[in-house]
């Protein structure tokens, strides 16, 4: 008999007379209202000491060319389908000398204040956004839902997902969070309004 | 279970031992109350945390119920996507299946996330007998490593350690160490990143555990702080990944549930900063899965222990203890220590041990365990159960047989009282023998007089 066998043997005698239960789903679901949503998002990424801007549609490009600006980010990766009229698309090969990556998302949720990428156009392979020290993240306002729940309605499991909830970090000292371990140090946030 | 920490002495040994360790107690009681409180405010926030609580109970629970329907599914949907599943019974056929994968790459090292399952089963140990050295890249699990210490909390290994402690180990242990490397945090995780980034770049071969698998997609999950998580996902070309078949969630829906209750539960996060998921082979990457029992299914057999299943790994229950924030975590002499590892440990391994059967008694029975648990395990409930099942010290069990027969029969009892009143006087206050172990943490209790039947004959009720 194969392990495979052995494993699914053992499990049938030991649940044989197991109740089966119920999945009650009271909590919050989908949908919630989106009252303020914006400000909500951006309350809590700011939480997790990252840096958030609220611009309007046109003035994206601006803003992202003062964020790199300011961040003196010579060589920045911009993956492929990032919309044109943003930032010109940017490919390297050495992700080790790259000063800066700057990507869309796929979905971004108010109540963790995360971002989800889902390798999809503008977000590229998921070694861009870990490599370099500095990731710029453009968020458009309906690309905000939420709650967790409503995330993970729009998410497509078979694509490989990434949630990022601020820069990285570390609670393994004192169990206090210390920003800044092994994926970029600094997380900034354009929200598109 | 890992060989580590075979024949360590039962549980108040060890715990009457670390009680004596004053910096011990200070860095654990600093950092349990730091996310008692970091936890309360976060789980505050969240007015539905009631019913996200019963529904990852019941999701747990069902998904047990049909474990094996799911892990078929899980199977053909990993297979599918261009993984491949391994079964593993016992903790060295996984390690023989995780060598063989390494050794076929052709490769000497690996790097590795940190992974409760790979603990469990002694992996590092049993790839080094190989030949191959595994790198843990977690923080915490480096300073474990380093200093060449035991892991002492689920999510935490090193938190009996305090940030002077973590420089002293960085600065014998880590040769890139910088010199005037300062004892704040913000410098020793610049230190971590340091020594590992090329480590990172370089390692073709990643291992990993995974917070939960779906069933429906064939999708794994892993939750994380740092970023090592990511970079040993995606990098390396082989990645293999151990996984404790009770894992598994049935459908995708089903993590908008324990995405709200573990990070909250875990680290008094809104959110971890990254959670990666992946389904099968991804980016050209090698993908393998192996499912490991290692005692899992004799757990689902026991019909109050298999609660124990539910465990999401998240260790709130770890840091309200009273027990554990005194007794330290290497006390309990397993990977899982605390509230969980005293009803976990036993059921996993067996208690065919001293420190086995001791471990159910590692607890007051408070209940704030239970009060946190995430998906409602009812631990004290199962303390209780096992207390039951574990073989008894002979004194307490001839003890026990004694008041049993007295107490069967009423007049045996009277007669044991009336006894027992005329000879109150002679009762020392400490017993002699094998029944100091009572007297030494107990007052005996004074014995009156009469019983109070015996007095109510007497007095008619107190009338009289």
């Amino acid at each position: 008999m194969s392990s495979r066998d052995v494993i699914l043997a053992r499990i049938r005698s030991a649940v044989a007379n197991a109740p089966d239960v119920e999945i009650p789903r009271g909590y919050q679901g989908t949908g919630a209202d989106r009252e303020g949503i914006v400000e909500h998002f951006a309350e809590k990424v700011r939480d997790y000491r990252a840096v958030v801007h609220v611009v309007e549609a046109a003035a994206v490009p601006d803003a992202i060319r003062d964020a790199l600006t300011r961040r003196t980010a010579e060589k920045v990766v911009v993956p492929g389908g990032f919309p044109a009229g943003w930032l010109a698309e940017s490919a390297v090969e050495d992700l080790t000398t790259v000063d800066a990556v700057v990507t869309t998302c796929a979905v971004a949720i108010a109540e963790t204040g995360t971002i989800v990428l889902d390798a999809g156009g503008g977000m590229g392979r998921r070694a861009l956004t870990l490599v370099p020290d500095y990731h710029l993240c453009v968020v458009r306002e309906d690309q905000i839902v939420p709650g967790v729940p409503d995330a993970i309605a729009r998410l497509d499991p078979a694509r490989p997902l990434t949630w990022i909830s601020g820069p990285s970090a570390t609670s393994d000292i004192e169990l206090n969070r210390v920003e800044g371990v092994h994926g970029p140090r600094t997380l900034e946030v354009i929200i598109s309004i | 279970m890992s060989q580590t920490f075979v024949g360590m002495p039962s549980f108040p040994k060890n715990a009457a031992k670390a009680v004596q360790d004053s910096q011990l107690r200070f860095n654990l009681r600093k950092a349990t109350h730091t996310i008692r409180g970091k936890r309360a405010a976060v789980v505050g926030e969240l007015p539905d945390w009631a019913e996200l609580r019963q529904a990852g109970k019941a999701i747990k629970d069902h998904t047990l119920r049909h474990l094996d329907e799911y892990l078929l599914q899980l199977e053909a949907a990993v297979s599918a996507a261009g993984g491949t599943v391994h079964w593993a019974k016992d903790a060295a056929e996984a390690n023989r299946i995780v060598a063989g994968l390494v050794k076929a790459t052709g490769e000497r090292e690996v790097v590795k996330v940190k992974s409760m399952a790979t603990q469990e089963i002694g992996l590092n140990e049993a790839l080094e007998a190989e030949g191959i050295k595994a790198y843990e890249t977690d923080l915490a699990e480096l300073i474990v490593q380093l200093g060449d210490d035991w892991p002492s909390h689920i999510l935490v290994p090193a938190i009996h350690r305090n940030r002077a402690e973590i420089r002293e180990i960085f600065l014998a242990h880590m040769p890139d160490a910088p010199p005037d490397l300062t004892d704040e945090p913000r410098a020793l995780a610049e230190a971590a990143r340091l020594h590992l980034r090329e480590r990172f770049l370089r390692a073709k071969v990643a291992i990993s555990g995974a917070n939960f698998m779906i069933a429906e997609s064939g999708t794994l999950v892993v939750l994380e702080s740092e970023g090592n998580g990511r970079m040993c996902l995606t990098l390396p070309e082989t990645l293999i990944s151990v996984v404790g078949i009770e894992k598994l969630l049935p459908t995708w829906r089903d993590l908008e549930v324990f995405l709200q209750l573990l990070p909250r539960s875990s680290t008094g996060e809104r959110m971890n900063p990254y959670t990666s998921m992946w389904t099968g082979s991804v980016e050209g990457q090698d993908f393998h899965l192996v499912l490991l029992d290692n005692g899992r299914t004799d757990v689902l057999a026991d019909e109050i222990g298999r609660q124990a299943l539910r465990c999401i790994r998240c260790s709130a229950c770890l840091n309200v203890c009273p027990v554990y924030e005194r007794a330290g975590g290497h006390a309990y002499g397993s990977v899982y220590p605390g509230p969980i590892g005293a009803i976990l440990t036993p059921q996993l391994r067996g208690m065919d041990t001293e420190l086995d059967r001791s471990l159910p008694f590692a607890s007051s029975l408070c209940g704030a365990c239970y009060e946190v648990c995430p998906v409602a395990i009812d631990i004290p409930s199962v303390l209780v159960d096992l207390r039951a099942k574990a073989r008894h010290p002979r004194t307490e069990r001839a003890g026990m047989a004694a008041a049993g027969w007295v107490f069967n029969r009423s007049a045996r009892l009277a007669r044991a009282q009336r006894f027992g009143g005329r000879m109150r006087r002679l009762v020392p206050k400490r017993l002699p023998g094998p029944l100091s172990g009572w007297t030494d943490t107990r007052d005996l209790p004074d014995i009156p007089k009469d019983s109070f039947r015996a007095w109510w004959n007497r007095t008619e009720g107190g009338t009289r």
